[in-house]
């Protein structure tokens, strides 16, 4: 298979601090893997260089074959990347059904249309639907998105970057915030949503359960290094991951 | 959607615009003519202005100047090419504002919160002293008087009718433009701008664009309202003038779309009650917008929706 993304020798310091360190990796298409590390590991500052939030001072990332560094977001985003957030990003203010249908819009090209015209805006309106029912949603469509409860805004979030049909989905810490229930639920519907849509998905994740339920591959980022990468068998019994980050809590 | 809601508010505006339709085959008063077309010009450029700044989050304190320009190129065209032009002028006055709204807004959009703020205020007095010193080209500050629109449109009732269609076209327009995914946009780009840069979509552009067109309905207003007042002055380019549509914004309620149009019918006939009885008229008008903005954020038309949806709604409200 080949890779859809390849991050090579990705570097960033904010002033004296080097928050991402030469990190290469190259990302399967098709594959669901995890990001892990503790607090300020550079996991977050990574998903943003790979987004065009943030230029890397040194370093390539490629997806799909084209370099994609120093290009902006909205660039990035039109070629097929989606993504969601650890503090989750939603529009407040508008229904449910709206903030997925704005994707939608999006992706058909009709955000900017002045005019609310039947057929553009029933095809969004029908996908919006097709996304809200595979995040369970469905049945808040119509009330505003601030009225949600923390774990529902959090699939909102997930829902949003799905109505751009992203080749790539990147989601920072889908289950923070979570109770251990939804923690299980979501981990279900990630998996359910990584076969339904086709998608590539890397996941930062704090809770191992749901790295080590659903990720093929898990990587460990440590200051921001690259510490080590495997399949979660090999994550598990890698002795310098164990000692530097996932401690006794694993035995 | 809630169509029964949209069809409320449909049959409402409705019967607004049969009671303009109607006001001047009742014993209205010239007077009177004058303020209901005062109301009119005024609701259109509150309703403009408020997309921009309500719908996306864009508070401009110089929206003075493309209402003035609107104003002066039927004016300073009337001064010199005589009362046939009085048409072409204002179509002359939109396009000068699409044109200078381009480029001043191509120079501030990238600054943004209350930076653009200033900026736009800044623009506003730069065109208010040019407006005020040009003597001999805009008359300064005796403005230009005896603008007569020609033909029929000279009678003030005919020019009432023409007022009414425009605003209400415009108003028309603008509504659908809110409910259009453009609209949408608008409203998500003041809700969550990175959110919608991570959309695929450019937040300057769509600020750009409501920027543009907020400024091509102020010039309307203005061009409209030479003719209803006869003459213009430079003081339609002030910064006060910039500040009575925030004025009329917030009264009506920023959030809703219509608020700002019901906030300059009640600061007109606030101002025109109030203004003549006390000649401390603004001491009033102020105490009334603290009032507003301190127990009734939401405006009139927000806090009246509230009401109404209180008493439908069998569920309490969460929160």
């Amino acid at each position: 298979m080949e890779p859809i993304l390849v991050l090579d020798k990705v570097d960033k310091s904010f002033g004296g601090l080097r928050v991402t360190a030469g990190v290469s990796f190259s990302v399967e298409a098709g594959s669901i893997s995890a990001i892990i590390g503790p607090n300020g590991a550079g996991k977050t500052t990574l998903f943003n260089q790979i987004t065009g939030y943030l230029v890397p001072d040194r370093g390539r990332i490629v997806f799909q074959g084209q370099e994609i560094t120093g290009l902006s977001t909205q660039d990035i985003v039109r070629r097929g990347m989606g993504r969601a957030f650890q503090i989750t990003s939603i529009f407040p203010e508008e229904s449910v059904l709206d903030n997925v249908r704005l994707a939608c819009l999006s992706r058909l090209g009709q955000s900017n249309n002045p005019i609310r015209g039947i057929v553009n805006f029933k095809e969004a309106t029908a996908k919006a639907y097709t996304i809200l029912e595979s995040i369970g949603l469905a049945e808040h469509s119509d009330r505003l998105a601030l009225e949600l409860s923390h774990g529902d805004q959090k699939l909102l979030d997930i829902g949003i970057a799905l109505g751009l049909e992203p080749k790539l989905l990147l989601l920072d810490e889908p289950t923070s915030g979570m109770s251990p229930e939804e923690r299980q639920l979501t981990r279900d519907l990630i998996a359910r949503l990584w076969r339904e849509f086709n998608l590539t998905l890397i996941f930062i994740e704090h809770d191992m359960d749901t790295v080590f339920g659903i990720a093929q591959t898990v990587r460990v980022l440590q200051q921001g290094r690259l510490l080590a990468e495997g399949t979660p068998d090999e994550i598990r019994n890698n002795p310098e991951v164990i000692t530097a980050y996932l401690g006794e809590d694993l035995e | 959607m809630g169509s029964i809601k949209s069809y409320m508010e449909a049959a409402f505006w409705a019967l607004v615009f049969l009671a303009f339709a109607l006001l001047p085959l009742s014993k209205a008063s010239d007077y009177q003519l004058m303020l209901a077309g005062h109301i009119l010009v005024w609701g259109l450029f509150a309703v403009s202005f408020n997309m921009l700044w309500g719908g996306t989050g864009m508070l401009s304190f110089g929206q003075a100047l493309y209402y003035g320009l609107g104003a002066y190129s039927v004016g300073i065209v009337f001064k010199y090419w005589g009362d046939g032009w009085f048409l072409p002028a204002m179509a002359l006055g939109i396009l000068c504002s699409i044109v200078l709204a381009i480029l001043i807004g191509l120079l501030i959009i990238r600054v943004g919160g209350v930076f653009f703020t200033v900026m736009t205020l800044a623009f506003g007095q730069l065109a208010w002293q040019i407006t005020f010193r040009w003597y001999g080209f805009t008359g300064g500050d005796d403005g230009i008087q005896g603008i007569i629109p020609p033909g029929i449109l000279g009678n003030r009732i005919a020019y009432y009718y023409f007022t009414l269609v425009l605003v209400a076209l415009s108003i028309f327009l603008l509504r659908r433009l809110a409910v259009s995914p453009m609209g949408l946009t608008l409203r998500c780009v003041r809700q969550n701008p990175d959110r919608v840069r991570f959309l695929g979509q450019s937040v300057k552009r769509s600020q750009l664009t409501i920027y543009v067109i907020s400024s091509a309905f102020a010039a309307l207003a203005g061009g409209l309202m030479a003719g209803v007042d006869n003459s213009i002055h430079p003081n339609m380019l002030y910064w006060t003038t910039s500040g009575e549509v925030i004025l009329m914004s917030v009264l009506g309620g920023i959030g809703q779309f219509f608020g700002p149009f019901i906030g300059a019918a009640a600061l007109i006939i606030i101002e025109d009650i109030v203004g003549a009885r006390t000649e401390f008229w603004p001491l009033i008008v102020g105490i009334i917008m603290m009032v507003m903005v301190l127990l009734f954020p939401r405006g009139l038309v927000g806090e009246a929706r509230k009401l109404v949806s209180r008493f439908r709604t069998r569920v309490p409200e969460r929160g």
